[in-house]
């Protein structure tokens, strides 16, 4: 039994000599005599952090067999954006009160980002601190209504029109917007005036009233009047690209374009329904957008009026203000439904809609120059400030942070598509009169399609197929 | 970077770089006092006297134009009082790396396969396909850009993975079937050699389970022992027993909870071993597996009964009556999360939680089916069954690629993560190497396990082979077993408790709908024909 036991320990000592060599270098030795065997061992240095200081240390992998069922894993983390964007979807950011009468026009300046004029409906001009939420300055600019602001990049000031059939020239040097006190310069004209728009390169002011008219500050006289018909025109805008350009909207439901060079106006487009407001792509040279009274927003290609490139729908009472972003992918849309609307400029129907019960009829609305924010300007005297994207974090983002944020709108738009992303997406609450009016004329549209079709088909001799577009057009003249 | 003019006083023994050397050519005119001050103290050293000289001369000759790598700009550096690169350069051999014609220019070309491993299928040929809209068609391509871009990347990277798999080499007439592991343990370093070793239990046969991450392993005797610890450190997480017979052991989602099937229901335990939930519902398991990205606990009946238990709700997803027979033989598909099971009449069916009938049903023997495994890619499946047949089974076209015969039926048998084939015949525990794709003769490693082997499982991420037999449980090393670079993002060795926390809260919030899972993983990316005929039908309907 001894001899047994010795022979055994003895057979461990020797085991345990032999575990305790370091025999890397021997076996991996040059010769072929000899097994070379390698067992995969990691260094734990290499793979945990040193202090507690430190990141944790995340070596990867990006071989596909390491990262299966990648469709669906991907489709949860879409499923999982989608919905937070909604619930950070909180635009409203804050209401500007102050306004004892209606806001009527909204104007911005491109040198202060931070600043917003306000016109009222009894003359009052503001000058607002967004950022602060408060008034700069306030005077009395007319006696009646102030028709509209435009801001002169030109000459850095600003031009407002009113009721009182002046032009008056406003310029604020003070850093603190406090000597808006007394205009610059008035232009005494004899008749109506209901939009401004001043040249982008050149001391030259377009107004509109009664007909189109082209001045210069220092005359009193317009240096060109451009008449088409007896009919007034309702805005007037200069185009910022294709800088002789004008477009305007008239009352007797067209949009005419002018060329400041020329001396007779260059074309015009009669729609079923007037437009209220025009405004031009800021980077296209060529596409205006008019609010119309049929509920919908038209985009025009200039070159080509027959037929309009876009036709937004969604609101569900007249289309009262259209602005654009500028970055010129999107453009905000004020209405007399109560609502103001996002749309992107090449699709038909809105991105999100804005709503509050205490908003109550829309009259402008503008997009703030660092394309971040929307103003809206209502009947009852404020003025709302909203997000352009109302999932957007306002404040500092970090890196992190904002990386995951830009995953996550990839992922959104990479499954968009699919029924329950596009229906979490899409789902906006809406007040309950716009849920029932859109019904309402959904079913009427349906009706009318379906009527349309069925004389189609039993009648014999057909009139012309026009496509929904261009129903909307009555003529072109030139 | 280029040092002041006080460095003339800088020992002569100091080594400056080309670098540096090069930096002062770009931003510091050089006068002939100052290089000629420099050239005292320094060592003579060939190169840098010439380029002394060179300099020197080149200034006496402003309109010199040396005919070597001639760059535009080449005459608008001679305006000011530096030397012009392209001349000096010509003089000296030795540092002459910059202008000169880069032999392999642009990028490092990517081997094929890499690249091939990387895709994750064809591009779409755009000019035929039928897009109309030529805008749409450039944003498509634009897209094609952008995933071929990614692919290049991803592949390109692996040049930073930081390990190399294991090998084995035997000496030369030798074949490495005839190594044993005792001396694969001799011959490797102190702490691979400590992962071979054999623990000598008496509590019945064991069945073995190794957590996602390679880290703990988790024994299960079938006298009732239960046991989960750290197999690297041996340091005992918890140790029980519980007093009925354990028929299958398997960890949860992380080292925080694992699943027993005992003699009538399924336990789960805390990592101290406190029973935290009893499940009526699973009664009878045999086989138990877990689907760690849809948090569902697989497991098959005595009576036939396939059951998907979602462990993060604790809600039963789904419990199909098979009626096939008891099921004692099950896998998992790593690849799209389908479960295989093997039958007595030498059929494979393979389940999923939305069907109540097979997805596929395969008849793969003539006799009963004794073990099935899926490698981890899902593309090849062996099945074993009594008589001896070894058959190694492609899961897209279910066609048969190797049929081997084996010495005697092969009880178990599991891939590891580099598609090495683990087999265990009655004592013996064979490992194949390349099996799926070469008809191989002879196995890469045999090791004879004291008794009949009961349980057989690859440690995920290291060069190990779990066995548990009927006396205990036995650790083998199998070099080149293991994935070698792992990504921390989805198992990492290295976890440390916040880490551990942090995981697994995301991948809760990330844990797939029970739904989704289909026979081919990719299907969600595809275009639902039949709703999109029907919705443009619709839209139609009325259009003119």
């Amino acid at each position: 039994m001894d001899k047994d036991m010795l022979k055994k320990q003895i057979e461990n000592m020797k085991f345990q000599a032999t575990m305790e060599r370091w025999p890397l270098s021997k076996s991996i030795a040059a010769d072929d005599s000899k097994m070379k065997v390698k067992v995969l061992v990691r260094n734990p240095d290499d793979y945990l952090r040193e202090t507690k200081r430190d990141i944790h240390k995340l070596p990867r992998n990006y071989d596909p067999a390491l990262h299966p069922l990648e469709a669906p894993r991907e489709y949860t983390r879409a499923l999982n954006a989608v919905k937070l964007e909604r619930v950070f979807a909180l635009p409203f950011i804050g209401c500007l009160d102050g306004h004892r009468d209606g806001l009527s026009c909204l104007g911005k300046t491109p040198d202060h980002l931070s600043w917003l004029y306000s016109g009222a409906c009894d003359g009052e001009l503001k000058l607002w601190d967004v950022a602060k939420r408060r008034v700069l300055c306030t005077v009395q600019a007319h006696d009646g209504f102030v028709r509209a602001i435009a801001y002169s990049q030109e000459s850095s000031s600003l031009y407002t029109v009113g009721d009182d059939k002046l032009i008056k020239q406003w310029k604020s040097e003070a850093e603190d917007g406090s000597d808006l006190k007394a205009p610059v310069n008035t232009i005494l004209t004899g008749g109506m005036l209901t939009g401004i728009s001043p040249h982008r390169s050149k001391p030259i002011l377009a107004t509109c009233g009664e007909a189109c008219n082209l001045w210069e500050p220092t005359r009193a006289q317009p240096i060109k009047t451009f008449q088409w018909g007896v009919d007034s025109l309702q805005s007037i805008k200069f185009n910022q690209v294709e800088e002789n350009i004008l477009a305007a909207c008239g009352s007797d439901r067209s949009i005419i374009l002018y060329d400041m060079r020329e001396s007779v106006p260059l074309r015009k487009v009669v729609l079923k329904m007037r437009s209220n407001s025009i405004c031009w792509n800021p980077m296209e040279a060529f596409i205006f957008t008019v609010a119309n009274e049929d509920y919908n927003l038209y985009t025009f290609d200039m070159r080509n009026l027959n037929s309009p490139l876009n036709v937004h729908s969604d609101h569900v009472s007249a289309v009262i203000d259209v602005d654009y972003s500028p970055t010129g992918k999107e453009f905000v849309s004020a209405s007399y439904d109560k609502t103001v609307r996002i749309y992107d400029a090449r699709q038909a129907h809105s991105r999100d809609i804005y709503h509050t019960k205490r908003m109550q009829r829309l009259t402008c609305a503008a997009w703030s120059l660092d394309d971040r924010f929307i103003f809206s300007g209502s009947d009852e005297m404020n003025i709302r400030i909203w997000k352009a994207r109302a999932a957007e974090k306002l404040g500092v983002v970090k890196p992190r942070e904002k990386t995951a944020l830009r995953v996550n709108a990839k992922l959104i738009e990479k499954f968009e598509h699919h029924p329950h992303i596009k229906k979490i997406q899409r789902h906006r609450h809406v007040p309950k009169h716009v849920y029932n009016a859109r019904n309402e004329l959904r079913s009427g549209r349906i009706a009318a399609r379906r009527k349309e079709f069925n004389v189609r088909t039993h009648t014999k001799r057909q009139k012309p197929i026009i496509s929904e577009k261009v129903k909307a057009i009555v003529s072109e003249q030139q | 970077m280029s040092s002041p003019k006080g460095s003339e006083k800088k020992p002569a023994s100091e080594v400056r770089s080309t670098a540096t050397q090069n930096l002062k050519k770009k931003f510091k005119p050089p006068k002939d006092e100052h290089l000629l001050r420099k050239t005292k103290n320094k060592k003579p050293n060939n190169t840098f006297t010439k380029k002394a000289e060179g300099r020197v001369v080149k200034r006496q000759l402003p309109k010199f134009k040396s005919s070597h790598g001639k760059t535009p700009n080449s005459g608008a550096v001679q305006k000011f009082s530096r030397p012009p690169k392209t001349g000096q350069k010509g003089k000296e051999g030795a540092q002459d790396d910059q202008t000169e014609e880069d032999p392999f220019p642009g990028d490092a070309p990517i081997p094929h396969a890499r690249l091939q491993k990387h895709k994750r299928g064809k591009a779409e040929d755009l000019d035929k396909n039928g897009v109309t809209f030529l805008s749409n068609r450039i944003h498509l391509k634009k897209k094609e850009k952008l995933v071929k871009y990614a692919v290049n990347l991803a592949a390109r990277s692996e040049i930073l993975l930081p390990e190399e798999t294991g090998f084995l080499e035997p000496a030369k007439g030798d074949c490495t079937s005839e190594i044993t592991q005792v001396q694969i343990k001799s011959s490797v370093d102190i702490t691979s050699a400590t992962k071979q070793f054999d623990l000598s239990m008496q509590f019945g046969p064991y069945a073995i389970n190794y957590l996602r991450n390679g880290r703990k392993m988790l024994i299960g005797g079938r006298m009732g022992h239960v046991a989960a610890f750290d197999w690297v450190t041996k340091q005992l997480t918890c140790e029980m027993n519980v007093m009925e017979s354990v028929h299958d052991v398997a960890w949860l989602h992380n080292e925080t909870l694992f699943a027993v099937a005992q003699k009538e229901w399924t336990y789960i335990y805390d990592n101290q071993g406190i029973e935290v939930h009893c499940i009526k519902k699973l009664n009878n398991v045999l086989r138990m597996e877990f689907l760690p990205y849809h948090f569902l606990l697989a497991t098959t009946n005595d009576s036939g009964t396939l059951s998907w238990l979602d462990v993060s709700m604790g809600k039963m997803v789904k419990r199909t009556h098979t009626h096939l027979g008891r099921l004692d033989v099950l896998c998992h598909n790593p690849r799209n999360a389908v479960l295989c099971c093997g039958h007595s009449k030498g059929t494979v069916s393979m389940w999923t939680p939305n069907f109540v009938s097979p997805v596929v049903k395969m008849l793969c023997h003539t006799q009963p089916v004794r073990s099935v495994a899926v490698d981890q890619s899902g593309v090849y499946m062996a099945t074993s069954s009594i008589d001896c047949s070894l058959k190694i089974w492609d899961l897209r076209t279910y066609n048969c690629l190797q049929s081997y015969k084996l010495g005697c039926g092969a009880s178990n048998i599991t891939f590891s993560q580099r598609g090495l084939l683990a087999v265990s015949m009655g004592n013996i525990v064979e490992v194949y190497k390349d099996i799926c794709t070469e008809t191989i003769h002879k196995p890469y490693l045999k090791h004879f396990v004291g008794s009949s082997v009961s349980g057989l499982k690859f440690c995920p991420y290291e060069d190990v082979l779990g066995v548990g037999h009927a006396r205990g449980m036995c650790s083998m090393l199998v070099p080149g077993a293991g994935e070698p670079n792992f990504d921390a993002l989805e198992s990492n060795p290295f976890q440390t408790k916040s880490q551990r926390r942090e995981t697994e809260v995301k991948s809760l919030l990330e844990k797939i709908q029970p739904e989704l899972i289909t026979l081919d993983p990719f299907e969600l990316g595809e275009v639902n024909r039949q709703s999109v005929i029907e919705k443009f039908e619709e839209k139609t309907r009325y259009m003119v």
